[in-house]
Protein backbone atom coordinates (compact mmCIF):
# COMPACT_ATOMS: atom_id res chain seq x y z
CA UNK A 1 0.00 0.00 0.00
CA UNK A 2 1.32 3.37 -0.86
CA UNK A 3 -0.04 4.69 2.44
CA UNK A 4 2.25 4.06 5.39
CA UNK A 5 0.50 6.19 8.00
CA UNK A 6 -3.29 6.01 7.83
CA UNK A 7 -5.93 7.29 10.21
CA UNK A 8 -8.58 4.90 11.56
CA UNK A 9 -11.19 6.73 9.44
CA UNK A 10 -9.13 6.19 6.29
CA UNK A 11 -8.79 2.49 7.07
CA UNK A 12 -12.56 2.25 7.60
CA UNK A 13 -13.11 3.82 4.18
CA UNK A 14 -10.85 1.17 2.68
CA UNK A 15 -12.77 -1.59 4.47
CA UNK A 16 -16.03 -0.36 2.92
CA UNK A 17 -14.42 -0.62 -0.53
CA UNK A 18 -13.26 -4.18 0.21
CA UNK A 19 -16.85 -5.29 0.81
CA UNK A 20 -18.06 -3.62 -2.41
CA UNK A 21 -15.28 -5.31 -4.40
CA UNK A 22 -16.11 -8.63 -2.71
CA UNK A 23 -19.72 -8.33 -3.91
CA UNK A 24 -18.55 -7.45 -7.42
CA UNK A 25 -16.20 -10.45 -7.51
CA UNK A 26 -18.98 -12.84 -6.47
CA UNK A 27 -21.30 -11.40 -9.15
CA UNK A 28 -18.58 -11.74 -11.80
CA UNK A 29 -17.98 -15.36 -10.74
CA UNK A 30 -21.66 -16.07 -11.40
CA UNK A 31 -21.29 -14.36 -14.80
CA UNK A 32 -18.19 -16.47 -15.60
CA UNK A 33 -20.00 -19.73 -14.87
CA UNK A 34 -23.17 -18.51 -16.62
CA UNK A 35 -21.25 -17.76 -19.83
CA UNK A 36 -19.95 -21.33 -19.93
CA UNK A 37 -23.53 -22.66 -20.06
CA UNK A 38 -24.25 -20.62 -23.20
CA UNK A 39 -21.95 -22.99 -25.16
CA UNK A 40 -20.73 -20.19 -27.41
CA UNK A 41 -18.29 -20.83 -30.28
CA UNK A 42 -14.79 -21.26 -28.85
CA UNK A 43 -13.43 -17.87 -29.95
CA UNK A 44 -16.28 -15.88 -28.38
CA UNK A 45 -16.21 -18.09 -25.29
CA UNK A 46 -12.47 -17.51 -24.75
CA UNK A 47 -12.72 -13.75 -25.32
CA UNK A 48 -15.70 -13.37 -22.96
CA UNK A 49 -14.28 -15.65 -20.25
CA UNK A 50 -10.91 -13.93 -20.29
CA UNK A 51 -12.53 -10.47 -20.34
CA UNK A 52 -14.51 -11.30 -17.18
CA UNK A 53 -11.45 -12.93 -15.57
CA UNK A 54 -9.41 -9.80 -16.38
CA UNK A 55 -12.07 -7.63 -14.73
CA UNK A 56 -11.94 -9.81 -11.62
CA UNK A 57 -8.14 -9.82 -11.64
CA UNK A 58 -8.12 -6.05 -12.09
CA UNK A 59 -10.37 -5.56 -9.06
CA UNK A 60 -8.19 -7.81 -6.88
CA UNK A 61 -4.99 -6.08 -8.01
CA UNK A 62 -6.37 -2.55 -7.78
CA UNK A 63 -8.17 -2.74 -4.44
CA UNK A 64 -6.94 -5.74 -2.45
CA UNK A 65 -3.31 -5.35 -3.58
CA UNK A 66 -3.74 -1.55 -3.50
CA UNK A 67 -2.22 -1.01 -6.95
CA UNK A 68 -4.67 1.84 -7.44
CA UNK A 69 -2.55 3.85 -4.98
CA UNK A 70 1.02 2.56 -5.17
CA UNK A 71 4.52 3.98 -5.51
CA UNK A 72 6.16 4.60 -8.89
CA UNK A 73 8.85 1.98 -8.33
CA UNK A 74 6.20 -0.77 -8.11
CA UNK A 75 4.45 0.48 -11.28
CA UNK A 76 7.75 0.61 -13.20
CA UNK A 77 8.55 -2.95 -12.22
CA UNK A 78 5.07 -4.17 -13.12
CA UNK A 79 5.13 -2.49 -16.53
CA UNK A 80 8.23 -4.51 -17.39
CA UNK A 81 6.50 -7.65 -16.09
CA UNK A 82 3.40 -6.95 -18.19
CA UNK A 83 5.52 -6.48 -21.34
CA UNK A 84 7.36 -9.76 -20.75
CA UNK A 85 4.09 -11.53 -19.91
CA UNK A 86 2.52 -10.22 -23.14
CA UNK A 87 5.51 -11.57 -25.07
CA UNK A 88 5.01 -14.90 -23.33
CA UNK A 89 1.38 -14.93 -24.49
CA UNK A 90 2.50 -14.14 -28.06
CA UNK A 91 4.72 -17.22 -28.22
CA UNK A 92 1.76 -19.53 -29.00
CA UNK A 93 0.87 -17.35 -32.01
CA UNK A 94 4.44 -17.61 -33.34
CA UNK A 95 4.55 -21.35 -32.69
CA UNK A 96 1.13 -22.15 -34.13
CA UNK A 97 1.69 -19.88 -37.14
CA UNK A 98 4.91 -21.76 -37.79
CA UNK A 99 3.04 -25.04 -37.95
CA UNK A 100 0.82 -23.84 -40.84
CA UNK B 1 14.35 0.22 11.73
CA UNK B 2 16.12 -3.10 12.18
CA UNK B 3 19.87 -3.05 12.83
CA UNK B 4 20.39 -6.03 10.52
CA UNK B 5 18.49 -5.30 7.32
CA UNK B 6 17.71 -1.64 6.63
CA UNK B 7 14.29 -0.31 5.67
CA UNK B 8 12.19 -3.38 6.40
CA UNK B 9 9.74 -1.50 8.60
CA UNK B 10 9.99 2.03 7.20
CA UNK B 11 10.00 3.18 3.56
CA UNK B 12 13.34 3.50 1.79
CA UNK B 13 13.94 7.20 0.99
CA UNK B 14 14.66 6.43 -2.67
CA UNK B 15 11.90 3.90 -3.52
CA UNK B 16 9.24 5.09 -1.08
CA UNK B 17 8.43 1.51 -0.07
CA UNK B 18 9.99 -0.89 2.41
CA UNK B 19 12.66 -3.25 1.11
CA UNK B 20 10.48 -6.14 2.26
CA UNK B 21 7.61 -5.01 0.06
CA UNK B 22 9.85 -4.27 -2.92
CA UNK B 23 11.36 -7.75 -2.58
CA UNK B 24 7.92 -9.31 -2.39
CA UNK B 25 6.79 -7.52 -5.57
CA UNK B 26 9.95 -8.70 -7.37
CA UNK B 27 9.12 -12.24 -6.28
CA UNK B 28 5.54 -11.85 -7.55
CA UNK B 29 6.89 -10.57 -10.89
CA UNK B 30 8.90 -13.79 -11.24
CA UNK B 31 5.77 -15.76 -10.33
CA UNK B 32 3.82 -13.99 -13.09
CA UNK B 33 6.41 -15.26 -15.57
CA UNK B 34 6.28 -18.80 -14.13
CA UNK B 35 2.52 -19.07 -14.52
CA UNK B 36 2.68 -17.07 -17.77
CA UNK B 37 4.89 -19.77 -19.27
CA UNK B 38 2.37 -22.42 -18.21
CA UNK B 39 -0.61 -20.49 -19.63
CA UNK B 40 1.35 -20.09 -22.87
CA UNK B 41 1.95 -23.84 -22.86
CA UNK B 42 -1.75 -24.48 -22.24
CA UNK B 43 -2.69 -22.41 -25.31
CA UNK B 44 -0.17 -24.25 -27.51
CA UNK B 45 -1.23 -27.69 -26.28
CA UNK B 46 -4.93 -26.95 -26.59
CA UNK B 47 -4.58 -25.52 -30.09
CA UNK B 48 -2.52 -28.41 -31.41
CA UNK B 49 -3.85 -31.40 -29.43
CA UNK B 50 -5.93 -33.90 -31.36
CA UNK B 51 -7.65 -35.22 -28.24
CA UNK B 52 -9.10 -32.48 -25.99
CA UNK B 53 -12.46 -32.29 -24.16
CA UNK B 54 -15.01 -30.08 -25.96
CA UNK B 55 -15.58 -28.28 -22.64
CA UNK B 56 -13.64 -28.57 -19.40
CA UNK B 57 -16.98 -29.12 -17.67
CA UNK B 58 -17.35 -32.43 -19.58
CA UNK B 59 -14.53 -33.96 -17.52
CA UNK B 60 -14.11 -31.65 -14.49
CA UNK B 61 -16.41 -30.79 -11.59
CA UNK B 62 -17.54 -27.18 -12.16
CA UNK B 63 -19.74 -26.79 -9.02
CA UNK B 64 -16.82 -27.84 -6.77
CA UNK B 65 -14.40 -25.54 -8.61
CA UNK B 66 -16.93 -22.67 -8.34
CA UNK B 67 -17.10 -23.27 -4.59
CA UNK B 68 -13.30 -23.16 -4.49
CA UNK B 69 -13.38 -19.85 -6.36
CA UNK B 70 -15.75 -18.46 -3.72
CA UNK B 71 -13.44 -19.78 -0.97
CA UNK B 72 -10.40 -18.05 -2.47
CA UNK B 73 -12.19 -14.77 -3.16
CA UNK B 74 -13.56 -14.71 0.40
CA UNK B 75 -10.13 -15.51 1.84
CA UNK B 76 -8.69 -12.61 -0.17
CA UNK B 77 -11.17 -10.30 1.57
CA UNK B 78 -10.50 -11.71 5.04
CA UNK B 79 -6.71 -11.42 4.69
CA UNK B 80 -6.94 -7.77 3.63
CA UNK B 81 -9.35 -7.22 6.55
CA UNK B 82 -6.74 -8.74 8.88
CA UNK B 83 -4.22 -6.16 7.65
CA UNK B 84 -6.82 -3.38 8.10
CA UNK B 85 -7.43 -4.61 11.67
CA UNK B 86 -3.73 -4.18 12.47
CA UNK B 87 -3.83 -0.68 10.99
CA UNK B 88 -6.64 -0.01 13.49
CA UNK B 89 -4.48 -1.52 16.29
CA UNK B 90 -6.93 -4.40 16.78
CA UNK B 91 -4.98 -7.64 17.20
CA UNK B 92 -8.08 -9.64 18.16
CA UNK B 93 -9.81 -8.78 14.87
CA UNK B 94 -6.59 -9.55 13.00
CA UNK B 95 -6.54 -13.03 14.52
CA UNK B 96 -10.21 -13.63 13.70
CA UNK B 97 -9.79 -12.64 10.04
CA UNK B 98 -6.49 -14.47 9.62
CA UNK B 99 -8.07 -17.56 11.22
CA UNK B 100 -10.96 -17.44 8.72
CA UNK B 101 -8.46 -17.01 5.87
CA UNK B 102 -6.61 -20.17 6.95
CA UNK B 103 -9.86 -22.14 7.36
CA UNK B 104 -10.96 -21.14 3.85
CA UNK B 105 -7.53 -22.12 2.50
CA UNK B 106 -7.88 -25.57 4.06
CA UNK B 107 -11.39 -25.75 2.58
CA UNK B 108 -9.85 -25.10 -0.84
CA UNK B 109 -7.34 -27.91 -0.35
CA UNK B 110 -10.01 -30.37 0.87
CA UNK B 111 -12.05 -29.74 -2.29
CA UNK B 112 -8.93 -30.09 -4.43
CA UNK B 113 -8.22 -33.40 -2.67
CA UNK B 114 -11.76 -34.58 -3.47
CA UNK B 115 -11.32 -33.61 -7.12
CA UNK B 116 -7.95 -35.34 -7.41
CA UNK B 117 -9.25 -38.45 -5.59
CA UNK B 118 -12.15 -38.70 -8.01
CA UNK B 119 -9.81 -38.38 -10.97
CA UNK B 120 -7.41 -41.05 -9.65
CA UNK B 121 -10.37 -43.31 -8.81
CA UNK B 122 -11.43 -43.15 -12.45
CA UNK B 123 -7.81 -43.77 -13.45
CA UNK B 124 -7.22 -40.31 -14.84
CA UNK B 125 -3.56 -39.47 -14.30
CA UNK B 126 -1.22 -36.84 -15.78
CA UNK B 127 -0.05 -39.52 -18.22
CA UNK B 128 -3.64 -40.23 -19.38
CA UNK B 129 -3.89 -37.37 -21.87
CA UNK B 130 -2.44 -33.98 -22.77
CA UNK B 131 -5.41 -32.32 -21.09
CA UNK B 132 -4.85 -34.12 -17.79
CA UNK B 133 -1.08 -33.49 -18.00
CA UNK B 134 -1.56 -29.71 -18.10
CA UNK B 135 -4.53 -29.85 -15.68
CA UNK B 136 -2.53 -31.63 -12.98
CA UNK B 137 0.59 -29.51 -13.62
CA UNK B 138 -1.19 -26.17 -13.32
CA UNK B 139 -3.59 -26.99 -10.50
CA UNK B 140 -0.82 -28.90 -8.68
CA UNK B 141 1.57 -25.96 -8.85
CA UNK B 142 -1.21 -23.63 -7.74
CA UNK B 143 -2.02 -26.03 -4.88
CA UNK B 144 1.63 -25.91 -3.75
CA UNK B 145 1.35 -22.11 -3.64
CA UNK B 146 -1.79 -22.44 -1.49
CA UNK B 147 0.14 -24.71 0.93
CA UNK B 148 2.99 -22.16 1.05
CA UNK B 149 0.48 -19.42 1.88
CA UNK B 150 -1.13 -21.53 4.63
CA UNK B 151 2.26 -22.16 6.27
CA UNK B 152 3.08 -18.42 6.21
CA UNK B 153 -0.34 -17.41 7.49
CA UNK B 154 -0.28 -20.03 10.26
CA UNK B 155 3.07 -18.64 11.40
CA UNK B 156 1.72 -15.08 11.41
CA UNK B 157 -1.37 -16.16 13.36
CA UNK B 158 0.65 -18.18 15.87
CA UNK B 159 4.26 -17.59 16.97
CA UNK B 160 4.84 -14.76 14.47
CA UNK B 161 2.19 -12.57 16.12
CA UNK B 162 4.40 -12.09 19.18
CA UNK B 163 6.22 -9.45 17.13
CA UNK B 164 3.12 -7.23 17.45
CA UNK B 165 3.99 -6.41 21.06
CA UNK B 166 7.47 -5.00 20.38
CA UNK B 167 7.49 -4.12 16.66
CA UNK B 168 3.89 -3.49 15.50
CA UNK B 169 4.91 -1.68 12.29
CA UNK B 170 7.19 -4.49 11.22
CA UNK B 171 4.53 -7.09 11.97
CA UNK B 172 1.93 -5.12 9.99
CA UNK B 173 4.40 -5.03 7.09
CA UNK B 174 4.78 -8.81 7.26
CA UNK B 175 1.02 -9.30 7.17
CA UNK B 176 0.82 -6.90 4.22
CA UNK B 177 3.42 -8.95 2.31
CA UNK B 178 1.67 -12.23 3.17
CA UNK B 179 -1.55 -10.63 1.94
CA UNK B 180 0.00 -9.57 -1.36
CA UNK B 181 1.21 -13.12 -1.92
CA UNK B 182 -2.22 -14.54 -1.07
CA UNK B 183 -3.97 -12.15 -3.47
CA UNK B 184 -1.61 -13.35 -6.19
CA UNK B 185 -2.60 -16.96 -5.45
CA UNK B 186 -6.24 -15.84 -5.79
CA UNK B 187 -5.44 -14.01 -9.05
CA UNK B 188 -3.90 -17.12 -10.62
CA UNK B 189 -7.00 -19.15 -9.73
CA UNK B 190 -9.27 -16.47 -11.23
CA UNK B 191 -7.65 -17.22 -14.62
CA UNK B 192 -7.12 -20.95 -14.10
CA UNK B 193 -10.78 -21.57 -13.31
CA UNK B 194 -12.26 -20.50 -16.67
CA UNK B 195 -9.21 -21.68 -18.67
CA UNK B 196 -9.38 -25.27 -17.42
CA UNK B 197 -12.93 -25.83 -16.16
CA UNK B 198 -15.15 -23.70 -18.36
CA UNK B 199 -13.60 -23.48 -21.84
Amino acid sequence: MGHGEMTVEEVKQHVKKYYVVFGALLCLTVVTVGISYLHLPIFQAVVLAMAVASMKGGLVAAYFMHLIDEKKIIYSMLILTVVLFAFCMLIPIFVLHGYK
Amino acid sequence: MSALIPYIDEPHPVTGVTNAKLGLWLFLASEVMLFGALFSTLIILRSSATDWPAHGSDVLNVPLATLNTVFLITSSVTIVLSWAALKMKNLKKFKLNMGITILLSFGFLVIKYMEYSSKFHHEHFPSTSTFYAIYFTMTGLHGLHVIGGIITNLYLLGPGSKMWEKEPERFTGRVECAGLYWHFVDLVWIFLFPALYLL
